[in-house]
């Protein structure tokens, strides 16, 4: 099993690469401009990055990570939720780049292969930040009633995070 | 100003909770180091982010993205069944919605806005059904390839960084679903 995904990523290059040349695009040069181009996206994340990490540094050094994890247990528990990942639950409907530093933190402290950090990076991968995008597309069609959008979304938002724990068990048993 | 509420809450909070657990050292160090932490996080992830920006270049350029789009055309007219015939919101919803499953982040972004404000023609100020259901389904995730988040788990040293594609793809399958199973039953009782 283990093969397959170490596989993923080679094979998905191969593939793209050989789409790519069938289709008579200049592989190298796309490869080469869209990587400069990932410089420019990182040099947007790392001023949030550097005010962000270092305020859920300063949380998890005063021992507030782990009293929200305590303080959440119960209720997320009773949903297989790692109770660490309450942090991250509540940052990422808000911010992107606060759920990104309270994401890193999470893999940092507890490794990226524990169930946590795998279970944390599941629910990045899954869900999006919900306001952020509400307030965006509303505000560009100068909508004023939501509506339902906002319940919605946010259903989504918590059974991502439910699917997110159910599927890291489901495929890493622990 | 929500990001600063929520910066300086954070500061205040580890500190009054750093007083009352006796963690002050602890919180002074990391205070320091926070910062320098940040940058390193960044440029171990570097790497990997830019090659994958490389490779949805290669994709972006070869048309998967429009490939994709014609694809999902049929879906889609059954998801918004009252723009099923303008051809136009069509166009903008297909294009946004598979340079979100690609990945191509800021290729998504105005083709969204684009189709929000052509749906909200109709009707001005309020959110329609169909467009209620094209901001759920772009607050859910869709992304194929999470690649920042492979960056992140590949820059805390884990080896195989793509090994939760299966789980996060369960996860986001389960989650649109029920984003557009709330968005239709609630579009029944939320008549105003």
């Amino acid at each position: 099993m283990s093969l397959v995904f170490n596989m993923v990523m080679p094979a998905m290059l191969a593939l793209i690469a050989l789409w790519g040349m069938a289709r008579r695009v200049d592989v190298y040069d796309a490869v080469v401009q869209g990587a400069s181009g990932g410089l420019g996206v990182l040099a947007r994340i790392v001023p949030p990055l550097i005010a962000l990490l270092t305020a859920v540094a300063m949380l998890r050094a005063s021992g507030f990570l782990e009293l929200c994890a305590q303080w959440a247990a119960p209720l997320l528990l009773r949903f297989g939720i790692p109770p660490e990942t309450a942090p991250l639950l509540l940052v990422r409907p808000i911010s992107g780049s606060a759920a990104l530093g309270v994401g890193a933190d999470i893999i940092a402290t507890y490794g990226p292969d524990s169930t946590i950090g795998r279970t944390a990076a599941v629910m990045m991968g899954s869900t999006e930040t919900t306001f952020y995008t509400i307030a965006v597309y509303f505000g560009a069609a100068d909508i004023k009633k939501t509506r339902y959008a906002i319940p919605a979304a946010l259903c989504a938002d918590c059974v991502g995070f439910f699917s997110a724990a159910l599927a890291t068990r489901l495929f890493f048993p622990a | 100003m929500a990001m600063s509420a929520l910066w300086v809450g954070m500061i205040c909070v580890s500190l009054l909770c750093a007083l009352v657990t006796g963690r002050a050292d602890a919180v002074a160090a990391a205070a320091v180091t926070g910062a320098a932490e940040a940058v390193e996080l960044c440029l171990s992830m570097a790497g990997m982010l830019c090659l994958w920006m490389g490779v949805m270049e290669v994709m972006r350029r070869s048309g998967l993205s429009e490939g994709l789009a014609r694809l999902l055309r049929p879906l889609l007219r059954r998801l918004f069944p009252a723009f099923a015939g303008d051809e136009e919101v069509m166009a903008a919803v297909s294009a946004n919605l598979s340079a979100n499953l690609l990945g191509l982040g800021n290729a998504a972004t105005p083709l969204g806005l684009e189709a929000s404000r052509l749906m909200a023609r109709r009707t001005p100020g309020v959110a329609s059904d169909g467009l209620c259901m094209f901001v759920v389904c772009n607050t859910a995730s869709i992304q194929l390839l999470p690649t920042t988040v492979a960056s992140l788990r590949s820059a805390a040293g884990c080896a195989t960084p793509f090994d939760i594609l299966p789980a996060t793809w369960l996860a986001s399958v389960l989650s649109i679903l029920a984003g557009v199973t709330a968005a239709k039953a609630l579009s029944l009782v939320w008549r105003t």
